[in-house]
């Protein structure tokens, strides 16, 4: 039995280079049945899936993509562990399939050799046979199965040729003792320390020589035509930022369009439970707590999809390796891998499919730095916050006599993001991510046609990975923020309570800051929630930056999503829950608040002060779930919402303080 | 000379690859070891990394990479 509960008479393990097809051989042998999970304590993947051998269902192990087995990396320890059966949770396999791309077989046949010390029976799927032969050039399979003692079959994941004699093979292998085909010693010749590496590729070299015939036209690559101009220092710079703005715009603008439908969806959803159900807390618990909760985890759905939908097809493409190429040398001075850019491209957008995608990183250190920085990027949750704060205070001014002044502050919100992450990333780098200078020897694998199926399997699997993983953290979490909110109920609270919300109420009278002077039931209930009385717990710690406790109520609502704080100003200033960040209401009332003792609550630098807050802390539990789903921990995300948060408060406070200093209020 | 000053183009021989650790191991795993023939393909916009052929494939390195592997014209 394994964990998923099905007992399965065969494990067998699936091993090969990157690129070797190994991802879309896999795909076409388990279909849709197929579980991922994370190996435990590490991040590295676990992908598993049933595959009909003759006579038995097989329990097939996706080994992660690797060049080596010599256990220098995490992946290459794991896969070590799950083929010498020590990997808890797994039995040892009881055969290997080797993929094998036939168009780069040296380096391909390297990893076999390993494979073959282990003793478990190996069969070898050859792939990309077809773009072998169309290059001209002829492989004797035969030969090659009787020079390597090893059964080779010719595949095609996306025909279906061979998967049979595949399944056939394997049965063959197991059922009859193998012999072991080739064990390399270590010798001590003047090869040195790595005579074990020279006796492979010699005799790779002889399995070569003898099976394969090249053609003459080998230099002449498709790929390398192509590479002419997509690596080219003018042309290829300016699709690649082409196609990162074409990345960019999908994620922030046209995701926009089916989230909008789902926000609006839910919403109905929600006043259908209202009109439907009788009033009481459990109608608020499923219009407000949970319908609310699960759209704010559905909502990231179309930003998901399409975003792993083009890290799908450059992956496959084999774009995403030039792409790191072309910018490894802007990226490697900030400590960096070039494949950080396309994660934090698209953290402009959100955090969450910005953090999903630094999956490509294969290095733990650059990954996790770049995890560490993607939320520095601004992203469009934070626009109606500046967009308010612009709007309430900067609107109509000019810089210069012709700059527009919100124009610029915005500008200036972006570059601080990536300033401080650059600066953040520099840090981690020399310190607790410190790694030597991150090795960046990376195959450029020959252009594909990206695989349809694998893409839009691909998709699937960040979907569901997304929604299981942080979806449940991100629904829990919005249902405590929901309760802080909502208890204790105005009717029913005790007397301590009842002498401050009078209180409030008195000073609210004084207010004048809403369009009526009657008080909203929600907003007297937000200013006697828990949420309310944490707002006035935290106020001596935010008085420095100049917020005063209903900030501080804001603060803490908009934990849940960024853009939250503007409906909770709308709120907590009486004007109703659904002005937005462009309302005249809300933007005058923001104007005229006041504070408990008549200042008003709102300057110009407060509000310039709250928007560098924004850039920098970490308000969004969204991100907080994934760092924790993408880390498997809970260390690093903590850290990450404790120095973001001490981060934005010390910058807070140095432009409050140096703002008054120099003489605004 | 070493791979990282061959000029784009030019095919060469392999004689040593200098250095230990992780990544020089690496190197020699993915088929750089002495006697294999290598062409550098290109170098990137920015001047680092290059693109290397050998063994039939593309490998991306660093100069710095490149630096420590000895070669004949």
């Amino acid at each position: 039995m394994n964990e998923n509960g099905h007992s399965y008479q065969l494990t067998i393990a699936l091993a090969g280079n990157p690129n070797a097809g190994k991802t879309t051989l896999f795909n076409s042998l388990t279909g849709l049945k197929q579980k991922v999970a994370n190996y435990p304590g590490v991040t590295v993947e676990r992908k598993e899936g049933p595959w009909a051998v003759i006579g038995h269902t097989a329990n097939l192990v996706d080994l992660p993509g690797l060049y080596s087995l010599d256990a220098t990396s995490l992946d290459e320890q794991i896969a070590r562990d799950i083929i010498t059966g020590v990997q808890a949770g797994l039995k040892k396999p009881d055969a290997i399939v080797a993929v094998v791309d036939a168009t780069n077989l040296e380096r391909n046949l390297y990893l076999v050799m390993q494979l073959f010390e282990f003793g478990v029976p190996v069969v070898i799927a050859l792939t990309m046979i077809d773009v072998f032969e169309k290059q001209k050039h002829e492989i004797d399979v035969e030969m090659l199965s009787v020079l390597l003692k090893t059964p080779v079959v010719a595949v095609n994941a996306k025909t279906g040729r061979g998967t049979e004699e595949l399944a056939a093979k394997i049965t063959e292998v197991i059922n009859t003792t193998p012999g072991v085909p080739y064990v390399f010693e270590e010798t001590d010749e003047e090869a040195g320390p790595h005579g074990k590496i020279f006796s492979r590729y010699n005799f790779i070299s002889s399995v070569v020589q003898e099976s394969v015939w090249h053609s003459d036209h080998a230099k002449h690559r498709l790929s390398d035509k192509i590479d002419r101009i997509l690596t080219h220092r003018i042309f290829g710079l300016l699709i690649l930022v082409g196609i990162l703005l074409l990345v960019f715009q999908t994620i922030f603008s046209w995701a926009s369009l089916p989230m909008d439908l789902l926000d609006q969806g839910f919403g109905s959803l929600a006043d259908v439970v209202r009109a439907q159900m009788a009033p009481g807390m459990l109608t608020d618990l499923i219009a407000d707590g949970i319908i609310a909760g699960v759209g704010g985890v559905v909502v990231f759905l179309p930003q998901i999809l399409l975003l792993f939908l083009f890290i799908s097809l450059l992956e496959d493409s084999g774009y995403m390796a030039r792409a790191a190429f072309l910018l490894d040398k802007l990226m490697s001075r900030v400590g960096l891998h070039g494949k950080a850019f396309l994660p934090l491209i698209s953290s402009f957008a959100c955090a969450i499919p910005g953090i999903m995608a630094t999956r490509t990183i294969e290095s733990r250190r650059d990954r996790f730095a770049t995890i560490m920085i993607a939320p520095f990027m601004s992203c469009s949750a934070r626009l109606p916050v500046y967009t308010l704060m612009i709007a309430t205070f900067f609107a109509g001014q000019t810089v210069l006599g012709f700059f527009s002044l919100g124009a610029v502050l915005m500008l200036a919100m972006y570059a601080l993001g990536i300033a401080v992450a650059i600066a953040v990333a520099a840090v981690l780098k020399r310190t607790i991510l410190k790694s030597p200078p991150p090795p960046f020897l990376m195959e450029l694998p020959p252009y594909r046609l990206p695989n349809l199926r694998t893409v839009f399997q691909n998709m699937l699997t960040r979907a569901l990975v997304f929604l299981k993983r942080a979806g449940t953290i991100i629904l829990a979490i919005s249902i405590i923020l929901w309760a802080l909110m909502y208890f204790p109920r105005g009717a029913e609270v005790a007397s301590p309570v009842t002498a401050d919300q009078s209180e409030t109420a008195a000073v609210l009278g004084d207010e004048g800051g809403g369009p009526g002077d009657e008080l909203l039931p929600e907003s007297e209930q937000l200013k006697n929630s828990y949420a309310g009385m944490l707002g006035h717990a935290i106020e001596p710690v935010i008085e420095p930056l100049g917020f005063d406790w209903k900030i501080g109520v804001a603060l803490i609502a908009s934990f849940a999503a960024r853009e939250v704080l503007v409906s909770t100003l709308s709120i907590i200033y009486n004007v109703g829950k659904d002005e937005n960040e462009e309302s005249e209401t809300l933007i005058s009332a923001v104007r005229n608040a006041k504070r408990d003792d008549g200042r008003p609550a709102w300057t110009p630098l407060t509000a310039l002060t709250l928007m560098v807050f924004f850039v920098l802390a970490m308000q969004c539990i969204s991100t907080i779930a994934i760092v924790r789903r993408e880390t498997n921990s809970w260390s690093w995300p903590l850290f990450m919402l404790v120095y973001m948060t001490g981060l934005a408060y010390i910058a807070s406070l140095i432009t409050y303080q140096a703002g008054r200093f120099l003489g605004f209020s | 000379m070493t791979l990282s000053n061959l000029p784009v183009g030019s095919d060469a021989r392999v004689t040593a690859v200098n250095g230990t650790g992780p990544i020089m191991r690496r190197l020699m795993e993915m088929g750089v070891i002495p006697g294999v023939g290598v062409q550098v393909v290109k170098t990137a916009p920015f001047g680092d990394p290059i693109e290397v052929r050998v063994r039939g494939y593309s490998l991306a390195m660093r100069r710095s990479e490149a630096d420590a592997i000895e070669v004949k014209i």
